[in-house]
């Protein structure tokens, strides 16, 4: 369960040991646009190496590989997937056959290491007007892809537009990515919001990324993560009412009721599914703490 | 009457300057000080040989004093901080004697106790009248609180007091009074004010920096301490300041009105006593030139002695009524003794100043530092020098996590309390276990036979000693 997702370049040695200090429900290690093509090969290996050597204890980790138009993304796939990352992103992903590429290519990585198929999970990067429109196709392309991600400094580019701290320049893009995820059961992360020193900013873009139905929203500031997960967290009136949930459906099951009501509202399957996320996104709030007492 | 004299030189012909004497030097001025160097070159030319210089602090600005000592005109020092510099050639064995390290209450103590004796003190004054009433609020060199200086201006033999900005009779607002001082001296520049400022006060932008900083200023809320009658100090590292702003986001959100905000002291501090956070500062040197501004302007940002901030020779100290003192440390070990006087590999580079002044007097006593540096880990069997006692630390807080130092039965209550805030309580052992997972297990540093230097407890007895890197 992820609210936030923290980019941390994959050239930096000091944030990638500190990566899962930061707060963050998923940490992206970025093998793509924060590293120049001079220091492709050497973020890889100091990528590769962490996750060798670092336990990134609870938190997801995703590798953000370069696009399939370049030389690297084989590359960088046959030095990640032996260590298992939970997820990969793809960038700059245009339709359902770059998504095919990928989870292809990573198949027979997992086929030589042995591990299960469908182990490494996809979260494809829309940023170009191409993707956007093709957001229902992505989001079904593969059993792997779990999530899709918005960028949208990209795609505002391909727009021919400018990047606003407003966004309405990318609302049409957002509202159809939920739609696309939604609609193929899967989470939908929104765009970083990219002033780091406006707080206020941010927590007001979060808000506004919940309201259209985004499960999370990504960061390239530490310094965001803890609105994020805020903004993205249930208050506590939704725990309670969630375990309160759940508490009925035991109590109905051991009682042997088919169905049940609590406060005079009949408890069926959406309300029980969205009751567990709910706890489960309690217990991931304080980085799994209690699970480890 | 007038006790301004010509020259430095007459000042040292006057007040009787012999070789085999010691004396001393304040560290106001901090890296911005021509003082010490400009006594040094004229003592020197002068022919003296064996002195001991006491220094309250040696930075890098005082990279000279190597050339005297291996001269022969300095064989003896003494001071509470050393920088890299001097320190990095002390460690290589540059001088005979070792250098006798003090914290900043426990070398203000030894004088007014008369174990550490004084011939010649040389005051570095921004502003001074002709009878040597003196200040550092004032002047185009002013650095702010002078407290350092008020014990060896009131227990050396004799006090010269060197100014670039002289007023005429009488000062207004003195902190040194006339009553000690023996000769005045103008000169054309006492130092550079940019100097002042260190590199570290200003909050860190560093992420992990950040989350300490974070982590330590939840520890400080879970504690209990943070209510009306707060009483706290910082040092001036980026994260400790930045622990510094979220507390005090905290005392402004809930409304709290602290007591006093003390040490060195920078602008974070000022902006705290600004916005009501406390009724005063005691100021014993300022970190930077908002903090000098703010204590020649505000008059509840008081300046201290050396011996009220942190001395164990007066009826009571500053420190005694402190709640919560934030500190670095380069290493901390299993005991909780922490090192701050050497590197990893047993180089010099920095020294107690009121390290071990402040946790023995806090209520609560934090380290903060991060799980490793580079490739070397925080937490280790035992500090190459302990600087600090762990039966005075309390809460070492790291990025990774925070131990609590409940041995002989303290801060159980504490621990607890972290643990319900949902704070990341680990031991010191799990702490070592964790770094070393990250960075490995570094090999033994293997220190050389010579002592270099001598490091006392605030109460004048050897709290450790430090050898030469082989």
């Amino acid at each position: 369960m992820r609210r936030s997702m923290l980019f941390i370049p994959g050239n930096t040695p000091n944030l990638l040991m500190n990566a899962d200090v930061l707060g963050a429900d998923s940490i992206i290690l970025d093998l793509e646009d924060a590293v120049s093509p001079a220091e492709k090969d050497s973020a890889r290996v100091l990528v590769r190496n962490a996750l060798k050597s670092l336990q990134y204890k609870g938190c997801e980790v995703i590798i953000r590989i370069n696009p399939v138009e370049t030389e690297y993304w084989t590359k960088d796939l046959d030095e990640i997937i032996p260590l298992k990352p939970n997820m990969i992103m793809p960038p700059k992903v245009n339709g359902a056959q770059d998504v095919k590429t990928v989870s292809e290519y990573i198949g027979k990585l997992e086929e030589k290491c042995g591990f299960p198929k469908n182990t490494v999970k996809l979260i494809p990067l829309l940023e170009t007007t191409l993707g956007i429109e093709n957001a229902f196709q992505i989001a079904g392309a593969d059993e792997r892809v779990a999530a899709i991600f918005l960028g949208g400094e990209d795609l505002t580019a391909d727009l021919r537009c400018k990047r606003t701290k407003e966004g309405n320049e990318i609302f049409y893009a957002r509202s159809r990515m939920v739609c696309a995820a939604r609609a193929c059961g899967i989470d939908v992360y929104d765009t970083p919001f990219t002033d780091v020193d406006d707080i206020e900013g941010l927590y007001e873009d979060a808000r506004f990324a919940k309201s259209l139905g985004f499960s999370g929203k990504a960061s390239i500031s530490p310094r965001h993560v803890e609105g994020i997960n805020e903004v993205f967290s249930p208050t506590q009136a939704e725990i309670d009412y969630a375990h309160e949930v759940m508490e009925t459906i035991r109590i109905a099951k051991e009682q042997g009721k088919g169905v049940v009501s609590l406060r005079g509202k009949m408890i069926d399957a959406p309300i029980v599914e969205r009751a567990r996320q709910v706890i489960e996104m309690e217990k991931a709030m304080f980085g799994g703490l209690e699970d480890n007492e | 009457m007038s006790k301004l004299v010509a020259s430095i030189q007459e000042a040292i012909k006057q007040c009787g300057l012999q070789d085999g004497m010691t004396i001393s030097f304040h560290h106001h001025m901090r890296n911005g000080d021509y003082v010490l160097n400009m006594v040094m070159e004229v003592i020197a030319q002068m022919g003296y040989k064996n002195l001991t210089v006491n220094a309250s602090s040696v930075f890098d600005v005082h990279e000279p004093l190597i050339g005297h000592i291996k001269n022969g005109v300095v064989t003896n020092l003494e001071c509470n901080y050393m920088g890299g510099k001097v320190g990095k050639a002390i460690s290589q064995g540059l001088m005979e004697n070792p250098v006798i390290f003090r914290s900043h209450g426990g070398r203000a103590s030894d004088m007014e106790k008369g174990t550490s004796v004084i011939d010649i003190a040389f005051i570095a004054a921004p502003t001074a009248d002709d009878m040597g009433n003196c200040t550092g609020k004032y002047g185009p060199s002013a650095c702010g609180s002078i407290g350092y200086a008020f014990a060896d201006a009131m227990n050396a033999k004799k006090v010269v007091v060197i100014t670039d900005n002289l007023v005429a009779y009488p000062l207004v607002d003195f902190s040194i009074p006339e009553v000690y001082v023996d000769c005045v001296v103008a000169v054309e520049q006492i130092g550079n004010p940019a100097g002042i400022v260190s590199g570290t006060t200003k909050i860190t932008r560093d992420p992990v920096g950040l989350k300490m900083a974070d982590y330590a200023a939840k520890v400080i809320e879970a504690s209990g301490l943070l209510k009306d009658g707060f009483s706290f100090q910082t040092g001036a590292g980026g994260a400790t300041l930045a622990a510094a702003k979220y507390i005090k986001e905290m005392m402004v959100a809930k409304g709290i009105q602290g007591s006093f905000g003390m040490g060195g002291i920078t602008a974070y501090m000022v902006d705290m006593l600004e916005s009501g956070c406390f009724k005063a500062l005691l100021d014993v040197q300022c970190f930077d030139l908002d903090a000098v501004k703010s204590i020649r302007s505000n008059p509840k940002h008081m300046e201290v002695s050396a011996t009220q901030y942190a001395g164990v020779s007066g009826k009571s100290a500053g420190v005694d009524s402190l709640d919560v003192v934030l500190l670095g440390a380069t290493q901390v070990d299993l005991d909780f003794n922490v090192n701050v006087h050497t590197d990893s590999n047993g180089y010099i580079m920095g020294g107690s100043g009121g390290h071990c002044d402040t946790a023995a007097g806090s209520k609560l006593a934090i380290i903060i530092a991060p799980l490793t540096r580079a490739r070397l880990p925080l937490v280790v069997e035992h500090c190459l020098c302990v600087s600090t006692p762990g039966k005075t630390v309390d809460v070492v807080v790291t990025q990774r996590g925070i131990a609590v130092n409940t041995a002989g039965g303290k801060n159980v209550e504490l621990k607890q309390k972290l643990k319900e805030a949902k704070l990341p309580v680990v031991e010191i052992s799990e702490l070592k276990k964790m770094a070393e997972e990250i960075a490995g297990v570094p090999k033994p540093v293997k220190m050389g036979e010579k002592v270099v230097a001598k490091v006392l407890y605030r109460d004048g007895t050897l709290l450790d000693t430090i050898y030469s890197v082989k």
